[in-house]
C-alpha cells in the first residue's frame, strides 16, 4: 500500500505543479455544471409558469419517466436535464484521460521509467498508483460538480418535483457509481494505450476516442432510442463492473516491463 | 579468540553463466545483444565493463538488475537468481541508469523521498538528508531538479541509487556528459563507495576512469572478449617493458643487454633504451649494472605503462584480425 501511495503522491506532486492541468481540471467541470443550470434558467424564463405547460409538448417516451404528478413544463425540464446526465458522467471520464495517457509513455520519454522499474515496485502497484492518481481527482471533481449543480437548482427556482427527480436513484446511481466506474475504465484504457505507444501525443489521441461511445449514448438518448431509468442504469453499472475487471486484468497482463523499456516502435 | 587466524570467505556478488539476450525485432529477425556471458564479480570489487556503443553493456546491466529477462543462460545477483527472485534483486541492488531520469518538476529532496519510500527505507528523512549532504546538494534540496546542472543531476541520481544502502551498485556511464570537475567529483565519490566495501559494476566509455577506479575490467562486444586486471591485460597484450633514460646512448649496450636471460627485446629510442622483459624485478638490477659498468649515466628508470586505451583498441581489433587470418 505504501508503494501505491508513493506513486499517487508523486503523480499528484508532478501534475498539480502544472497550473494549466489544474485549470482544465476545474474549467471543464464548471462548464458542465453551468450548462444545465443555464438551460434550466432559460426554460424557466421562456415558459414563464412551467406548471401551466401542456403534457402534449413532451416526447412520448418521457411521459412514463415523469409520472402523473408533474406538469408538462416540469416534464420538459426533466427531458432537457436528462440529456445532461451523461455530461456529468463524462466529467470523470474526460478529465483523467490526458493524465493517464501520459503516465507511462511520459515516464518513458523522460527516462524516469527505468529507475522506477528498477525499484521493488510491482507492476500491480505501479498500475494501481497511476490509475488512482489519475482517476480519484476526476471522480471527486465530478461529485463536486454535481453538488454545485444541486445547490444551483433551488437558487434558479427549479420546482421541487424536478429537484426530486434529479436526486432520484437513477441520477444518484449514475453520478456516484456509474461515473466512477466509467472513470476506472477510461483511466485503465488510457494507461494501457500509454504503455503500448512511444509518443505521448499518440497516447492522448487514441485515448480521446473513449469519448465516442459516451457521445453515442448521449445521441441515442436525445433521439429517444434509449431512456435512462433505474433499470437501464443498473444494467449499465453491472456491465461497467465487468468491463472494468476485464480492463484491469488486461492492463496488468499486457504490461510488459521489458517491451516498454526496450522497444521504441 | 586472540591468536586464531581469521578466514575471510570470498563472496560472489554477481555470477553469470552463458547469459544471452536476443531481441526479437520482427518475425524471424533476431538481434543478439549479449551472447554467452560468463563472469563473476566478488564482494568489494569495482568491475569495469567496457565496450563500444551497442556492445551489450546496458543490456547486461538491465538483465542483472531484473529489468529485462535473459533469453538463455543463468545469473545470480547478490545470491538471488535472476528471473526467479527479481523482487529480492531489485530490493538489494542500486542502479544508476544511463540517463538520470529524475522528476524535473519536483525538488531534489522530493525526488529522493519518493525513491526512499519505494525502497522501503525506514528513516526516509534521515537517509535523504544524509545523501544530500554527502553529495553537496543540501543547500539546493528544495530547488526544482529542472534547474540543476548535469553534474548536480548525476550526483542526485547517484544519491537515489544509494538510499537503501545497497551492497551492490550498478553504474551505467556515471561520468558521461559531465564537465571535468563534476566528473572528478563523481569519481572521488565512487572511490569513497569502494572504500566502504561496496561492490560496483560500472559500464563506461571513459578508459582513464576505468583504469583509475576498476580492480578488473571486462571488454565486451556482444560476447565477452576478455576479463582481467588492467595490469594483467597490459602484460598480456604488450608484455612488460622498462625504459632506461640515459644521458648518452651507446649502441653496444643494446647487444649486451639482449644477451641477458629474460630479455625479450631491446629498442633504442632517442636517449632511451626500451627493454621488454619477462621479469623486470629480476633483470633490472643486472641491466643497470651493465649500463653503469659500461659508463652510462642512468638518469632514471621506469616501467612503460600503456594507456588503457591502447589495451582496449588492441583487444577490440583482435577478433577482426583473427577473422582476417582465417
Amino acid at each position: 500500500m505504501n508503494h501505491i501511495l508513493t506513486i499517487i503522491d508523486k503523480e499528484w506532486a508532478e501534475v498539480f505543479k502544472n497550473k494549466m492541468v489544474l485549470f482544465t481540471m476545474i474549467f471543464l467541470p464548471l462548464t458542465f455544471t453551468a450548462l444545465p443550470l443555464v438551460m434550466l434558467f432559460i426554460t424557466n424564463q421562456a415558459m414563464g409558469d412551467i406548471t401551466s405547460t401542456s403534457m402534449a409538448d413532451v416526447p412520448v417516451e418521457f411521459l412514463a419517466v415523469c409520472g402523473s404528478n408533474m406538469t408538462g413544463g416540469e416534464c420538459m425540464q426533466i427531458y432537457i436535464i436528462n440529456q445532461f446526465l451523461l455530461l456529468f458522467m463524462m466529467v470523470p471520464v474526460i478529465i483523467p484521460v490526458t493524465i493517464a495517457a501520459y503516465s507511462i509513455v511520459g515516464e518513458k520519454t523522460t527516462h524516469s521509467l527505468e529507475p522506477l522499474l528498477a525499484t521493488p515496485l510491482t507492476t500491480t502497484e505501479l498500475l494501481a498508483g497511476k490509475c488512482l492518481a489519475a482517476g480519484l481527482p476526476a471522480i471527486i471533481v465530478g461529485w463536486i460538480s454535481f453538488g454545485l449543480f444541486l445547490l444551483g437548482l433551488p437558487i434558479l427556482g427549479v420546482s421541487r418535483a424536478v429537484i426530486s427527480y434529479i436526486i432520484s436513484p437513477t441520477w444518484l446511481l449514475a453520478i456516484l457509481i456509474g461515473g466512477p466506474l466509467m472513470a476506472v475504465a477510461s483511466v485503465n484504457f488510457a494507461i494501457y494505450i500509454s504503455s503500448r505507444v512511444s509518443d505521448p501525443r499518440v497516447a492522448e489521441q487514441i485515448s480521446a476516442l473513449l469519448i465516442v461511445p459516451i457521445l453515442g449514448l448521449m445521441f441515442a438518448q436525445i433521439a429517444g432510442v434509449i431512456v435512462v431509468n433505474v433499470i437501464v442504469m443498473l444494467s449499465f453499472i453491472g456491465g461497467m463492473i465487468l468491463f472494468d475487471i476485464g480492463m484491469i486484468y488486461l492492463g496488468a497482463t499486457i504490461f510488459q516491463r521489458e517491451t516498454i523499456l526496450t522497444r521504441w516502435k | 579468540m586472540a591468536g586464531e587466524p581469521v578466514y575471510y570467505k570470498e563472496v560472489t556478488m554477481i555470477e553469470t553463466e552463458n547469459l544471452t539476450k536476443v531481441f526479437k525485432i520482427k518475425k524471424g529477425e533476431d538481434i543478439p545483444a549479449v551472447v554467452g556471458l560468463t563472469l563473476s564479480v566478488t564482494e568489494g570489487e569495482v568491475f569495469g565493463f567496457l565496450g563500444p556503443n551497442g556492445a551489450g553493456k546496458t543490456t547486461t546491466v538491465r538483465m542483472l538488475t531484473s529489468l529485462i529477462g535473459a533469453t538463455s543462460g543463468s545469473a545470480r545477483v547478490n545470491g538471488f537468481v535472476v528471473g526467479e527472485e527479481d523482487q529480492e534483486i531489485r530490493r538489494s541492488v542500486g542502479i544508476l541508469t544511463e540517463s538520470p531520469g529524475l522528476y524535473e518538476r519536483l525538488s531534489a529532496s522530493k525526488n529522493l523521498e519518493i525513491y526512499a519510500n519505494l525502497y522501503d527505507v525506514d528513516d526516509v528523512d534521515k537517509q535523504v538528508g544524509k545523501y544530500l549532504q554527502m553529495l553537496g546538494l543540501w543547500s539546493r534540496r528544495d530547488d526544482l531538479v529542472g534547474s540543476f546542472s548535469k553534474g548536480m543531476r548525476q550526483k542526485l541520481s547517484i544519491a537515489r541509487s544509494l538510499l537503501h544502502e545497497p551492497r551492490l551498485l550498478f553504474l551505467d556511464e556515471p561520468t558521461s556528459n559531465l564537465d571535468p570537475e563534476s566528473a572528478r567529483l563523481v569519481r572521488l565519490f565512487i572511490e569513497d563507495l569502494r572504500s566502504q566495501g561496496r561492490t560496483i559494476f560500472m559500464c563506461t566509455h571513459n578508459l582513464n576512469e576505468a583504469d583509475q577506479l576498476c580492480d578488473r575490467i571486462g571488454i565486451i562486444r556482444t560476447q565477452l572478449i576478455t576479463v582481467d586486471t588492467p595490469t594483467n591485460l597490459r602484460r598480456k597484450i604488450f608484455g612488460r617493458k622498462v625504459v632506461f633514460h640515459l644521458r648518452e646512448i651507446n649502441p653496444g649496450w643494446s647487444s649486451l643487454i639482449s644477451s641477458l636471460a629474460g630479455v625479450q627485446e631491446v629498442e633504442c629510442v632517442d636517449q632511451k633504451l626500451v627493454v621488454a622483459l619477462e621479469d623486470p624485478e629480476m633483470t633490472n638490477p643486472q641491466i643497470i649494472r651493465i649500463l653503469v659498468e659500461g659508463g652510462a649515466d642512468v638518469q632514471f628508470v621506469g616501467e612503460l605503462r600503456h594507456p588503457l586505451e591502447d589495451i582496449y583498441l588492441q583487444t577490440m581489433r583482435e577478433p577482426e584480425r583473427k577473422a582476417e587470418n582465417l
